[in-house]
């Protein structure tokens, strides 16, 4: 297992622009892929070709005495949910197999105008619906800690990528954990930001008023990095926070000298955490302790209907963002005789069990007669949240809690039981409902020498303060 | 949307899958209907938790952010050329999009 | 129709707004461009894609709802309709449906305020065609579809089942018409599309008051399609009535070739739409500056004009209806009025309504686009007033100069025919004649009125004639009776 600091984005980065060969970059992590992708399968897609062209552009730039941007020359994977005008996007989804989006993502545009190199697209749960990325249509990733357990989802292509080594840097996205959930199983470090603070333009959609783009990294600081990259307003997203999110890199470094942390009673004794899990947490919160925060235990009581109400809005939105796969503008198309027969059929052979099962609990909580008692309770358990978190931001700064109630567990099983694999979920989806940001970071090992994370949690913008006490715990970590 | 106040439903059934299944364009086999069944009445019991509160004076929350008139101005930008749309196509005819016959107009 | 029923009719009109760019994204608002050329990822709905509001799309609804009363919310939201067809990009249309940008408006029509329940913001879906069997979609082969017009922004304007014939919904949407043209928002244009109204028509016993069956009839692609469609329902669903069977509650297609609207296949099951909030977009909370700029430089509404001109000039309302109905008209009749010297405003009207309005229908042109200036009519009507020319003359005047590029003054002198009232040279005149025949004016001193009328019209004939036809008879008559009175 290669320790991932040993390729550091901001490293490399500042190694491009003296003059450090990019292209020598890309080669190193392109070979690292072919040694051990086989196994992994944390790539969906992987051009070479291009990828030392683009390397061999920064290079000739730097060459000409110009700065090509704070990711100079740093390879980057992008989650395969992320448009790239001309390159193959499934999704992890038969549906899209083959489909080449005619436009990027702003938050890819923003990583190339920073100078870094995408060097593939990473496997992921389909449509970003599951916590194993074991929901791939092309096959599962497996965790680099141990290949027999899942790296978890659904963005388990990215995280396994940065603990392979294989890249320094990776974009995700996190709906209801798939950023930091993998990220935890997997020994890495992935941060969810204030819904808005990144566009979505570009992001192929699961759950629009909870969905957001995020770095993975080996540690904070790469992940900060790439945050302050991809974070800014963006016009052709609506929902894009105007003035975008203060820059975390420049502050990271400030300590914890006077924070409040308070640790959530609720997801430290929630349904199915493992002791060494809660053990983590609490060790991470004595290190802030040490370090001159405050610790104290703190109750966001609405938490315990979280789960339920994330599994009503969560498929309640796909149901409807996914009807746009019907086979008639892209896509895969089973004929018939007639469009309706056309679209059923397609839908049938290009979705897989997960997706479809929750187009269906989508379509059904939004149906006549259910939808007050489904999709609207489950809006208002969110003002709960949200006004419970508030309540919280009174005492504390931030909150503390485990990203997932265990370490990573087999391929295989949680498949049987759908509820099983939701309760992973557990955790994180609060920040989702609430909009708010939260990361999760390593924090020692389990049972095994699988590794554990803690999660920070902030309040809407706060990112600054969520980084720095992250910074302190990693600084503290074993 | 529903009249308010209606909360409890009754166990789910085949045919409401198969309802649900119209609704969404899923072509579902017995085996799936069956499965599906099942797991949708299991998910459908913790959902029931949610639907039970009192939450009558809570306003609920359709969106995290307090956003609002976020606009566009009304000034043409080029946009995708015909050949890169219908590249993309299953199925093209002289420029359009082809599609089996339809049966049902909305 | 068996006078036991009363009809009540609501109309959903949606008029396509008149932005340069679609309702969510940047493309060109345009009809009759090349299939799919007008499109992009976010109105082909392409995965990843999101809207963006057009701020001028919310100027015009508001604007809209400013000039006929509505309530303005404090917050507006868009929803998803959920549905598949293939000529919807995303299988979902984005609209509106709890909190509209318009609530609670009315329009009056014929001096009947008719209620408009609200208006709203949605997108257009694309177009399909259908390939084989004549065209007709069930019968075809397969289909095609363009999305140029998959995401153009559309007003839905809904009345309160408030309308009682065929004859009051078609003078409403006339009305409503004239309104959306006359403030700017859209052109309107029924034949294009850009205008497109469905109907519900249902019928109930004299007197009571619940509401019977809806039938919503779809289809009408005119204004007199629109007025035969609902006399069809009506007829028909009287004689369903009458035989004593229900009315189905259905959609019906009005068929103009046969006249007759027709049940459409039965669907499986009514739409499930499942509604709800769109998260791709934000409200809109319309402020005090949002609702100033709709606002501002509102131009005058139809039925204010009217009302105003038949106040100002004297004019019955059929003439001010003709004027304001005829687009330009009143335009250039108000010009005109602006330039007339002696003359009148309501002589002028008499002109425009008539022989000006008469040329336009036959010749098709618009009032701007005549050789006939403004001013010039008021030239016109002030000869008329002056005694020049004479009301007879005046009309052939008018003829050539709506043809030729001609001021009427022109025309009198090129004609040689201005009447002269010079009073000497007219008493000279009848001079002339009073000489030249003794014995008829002392036969008309010694007659009854019936014979001096007689003799009269002989004195005048001559003087008409002794002046080649430009004597102004007035002046000749007035001297004449001096004349023939004195002595």
């Amino acid at each position: 297992m290669t320790d991932p600091g040993s390729i550091n984005a901001s490293e490399i980065a500042t190694a491009v622009r003296n003059g450090h060969s990019a292209v020598e970059t890309v080669d190193r992590c392109l070979d690292a892929i072919a040694a051990r992708d086989d196994e992994l399968h944390a790539f969906l897609h992987v051009d070479a070709d291009a990828a030392r062209a683009a390397a061999a552009a920064i290079d000739e730039r730097v060459a000409a005495g110009d700065d090509p941007g704070a990711l100079a020359g740093v390879p980057v994977a992008l989650k395969d949910n992320l448009c790239v005008r001309g390159a193959p996007t499934t999704c992890g989804s038969r549906i899209l197999e083959g489909w080449r989006p005619p436009y990027t993502a702003t938050v890819v545009d923003r990583v190339l105008a920073a100078g870094a190199v995408p060097i593939g697209k990473t496997n992921l749960d389909e449509f970003a619906m599951g916590s194993s990325t074991e929901n791939s249509a092309f096959g599962p990733t497996r965790n680099p800690h141990d290949p027999a357990r899942v790296p978890g989802g659904s963005s388990g292509g990215s995280a396994a990528a940065i603990a392979a080594g294989f890249v320094p840097l990776a974009l995700g996205s996190d709906t209801g954990g798939s950023i930091r959930q993998p990220a935890s199983l997997c020994g890495v470090v992935g941060a969810k930001p204030t819904y808005g603070a990144v566009s979505r333009h570009g992001l192929i959609a699961f759950a629009s008023s909870l969905d957001q783009i995020g770095p993975l990294a080996g540690d904070v600081g790469d992940a900060a990095l790439l945050l302050d990259v991809i974070s800014g307003h963006d016009p052709l997203d609506s929902t894009s926070i105007p003035d975008g999110i203060p820059s975390v890199s420049a502050v990271l470094d400030e300590g914890v000298e006077g924070i409040r942390v308070g640790v959530v009673s609720e997801l430290t004794d929630a349904e199915g955490v493992q002791a060494e899990v809660g053990e983590a947490v609490e060790s991470a919160a004595i290190a802030l302790q040490k370090a001159g925060a405050t610790v104290g235990p703190v109750s966001i009581p609405a938490a315990v209907h979280g789960l339920a109400a994330y599994y009503l809005i969560a498929p309640a939105e796909a149901s409807s963002n996914l009807a746009r796969y019907d086979g008639v503008r892209y896509g895969l198309r089973v004929d018939a005789d007639d469009v309706a027969t056309m679209n059923a059929r397609t839908r049938a052979s290009g979705f897989g069990a997960e997706v479809k099962r929750r187009i269906m609990l989508g379509t059904y909580a939004l149906s006549a007669g259910y939808y007050d008692a489904y999709y609207g309770q489950a809006q208002r358990v969110r003002t709960l949240l949200i006004r419970d978190f508030e309540s919280a931001y009174e005492s504390f700064d931030v909150l503390l809690a485990p990203t997932s109630p265990t370490t990573a567990f087999e391929l295989g099983a949680k498949t049987a039981d759908p509820l099983a694999m939701y309760l992973s979920d557990v955790c994180t989806i609060l920040a989702n409902l609430a909009g708010h940001p939260a990361m999760s970071l390593p924090f020692g090992t389990g049972e095994g020498g699988l590794p554990i994370g803690v999660q920070v949690f902030a309040q809407p913008l706060r990112e600054p303060e969520m980084f720095r006490t992250a910074r302190v715990i990693e600084e503290s970590a074993p | 949307m529903s009249a308010p106040g209606s909360k409890r439903r009754a166990e789910i059934t085949a045919g409401d899958v198969e309802h649900v299944a119209r609704l969404a364009r899923l072509a579902l086999t017995p085996d799936e209907v069956d499965r599906f069944t099942a797991q949708l009445a299991s998910i459908f019991e913790n959902a029931d938790a949610v639907a039970a509160l009192d939450l009558d004076d809570v306003p609920p929350t359709a969106h995290p952010l307090s956003l609002s008139n976020v606009f566009r101005a009304d000034e043409p930008r080029p946009g995708l050329s015909r050949d890169e749309v219908l590249a993309a196509a299953p199925a093209a005819e002289e420029g359009w999009f082809r599609v089996p016959r339809i049966l049902e107009e909305p | 129709m068996s006078r036991r029923y009363e009809a009540v009719i609501g109309l959903e009109v949606h008029c396509e707004l008149a932005t340069a760019t679609k309702l969510f994204c940047a493309c060109r608002n345009e009809f009759g461009a090349e299939p799919n050329t007008n499109v992009c990822p976010v109105c082909l709905g392409l995965p990843g894609s999101l809207p963006v509001l057009n701020g001028r799309a919310v100027e015009f609804a508001l604007r809209f709802g400013g000039v006929l009363g509505f309530g303005a919310p404090a917050r507006s939201i868009f929803a998803r309709k959920n549905y598949f067809y293939p000529d919807m990009p995303k299988d979902y249309q984005i609209s509106q449906y709890e909190e509209p940008i318009c609530i609670d408006g009315a329009l009056e029509v014929d001096g009947v305020r008719v209620g408009i329940e609200r208006a709203h913001l949605e997108e257009d879906t694309g177009k399909t065609v259908h390939v084989g069997g004549g065209g007709r979609i069930h019968e075809a082969d397969h289909s095609l579809v363009d999305y140029n017009r998959a995401g153009v922004p559309l007003m839905e304007i809904v009345s309160r089942p408030d309308l009682r014939s065929a004859e009051q919904a078609r003078a409403y949407v006339q009305e409503l018409r004239g309104v959306l043209l006359a403030i700017g928002v859209s052109d309107v244009k029924m034949e294009e599309g850009s205008l497109r109204v469905d109907a519900n028509v249902s019928l109930r016993s004299e007197g009571a008051d619940e509401l019977g069956t809806k039938v919503e009839i779809k289809n009408m692609n005119s204004l007199r399609s629109l007025g035969r469609a609902i006399e069809f329902e009506i007829d028909r669903q009287a004689e369903l009535l009458e035989a004593g069977e229900p009315v189905a509650q259905e959609t019906r297609h009005w068929n103009e070739a046969d006249g007759r609207t027709h049940g459409m296949r039965s669907k499986e099951e009514a739409f499930d739409y499942r509604y709800f909030p769109e998260p791709d977009l934000v409200p809109i909370v319309p402020d005090p500056q949002m609702r100033a700029r709709a606002g501002e430089r509102l131009p005058e509404l139809p039925a204010d004009r009217r009302g105003r001109l038949a106040r100002e000039w004297g004019i019955s309302e059929n003439d001010a209806r003709l004027l304001v109905d005829v687009a330009g008209l009143a335009e250039f009749a108000e010009a005109a009025v602006a330039a007339l010297g002696a003359g009148s405003a309501k002589d002028l009207v008499n002109w425009c309504v008539g022989e000006v309005l008469g040329f336009l229908n036959e010749s098709g042109l618009v009032p701007g686009a005549l050789p006939l200036a403004p001013d010039g009519l008021a030239e016109l009507v002030d000869l008329v007033a002056a005694g020049s020319i004479s009301r007879a003359q005046a009309k052939d005047v008018l003829d050539e100069c709506l043809r030729e590029p001609k001021r009427p003054r022109q025309v009198v002198a090129e004609r040689g025919i201005e009447q002269v009232s010079d009073e000497a040279e007219l008493a000279a005149v009848i001079d002339d004649i009073v000489a030249a025949h003794p014995d008829d004016v002392a036969a008309y001193r010694a007659a009854d009125a019936k014979v001096r009328k007689k003799k009269r019209g002989f004195f005048m004939g001559e003087a008409i004639k002794a002046t080649r036809n430009q004597g102004n008879p007035k002046v000749l008559g007035r001297l004449l009776d001096e004349r023939l009175a004195g002595d």
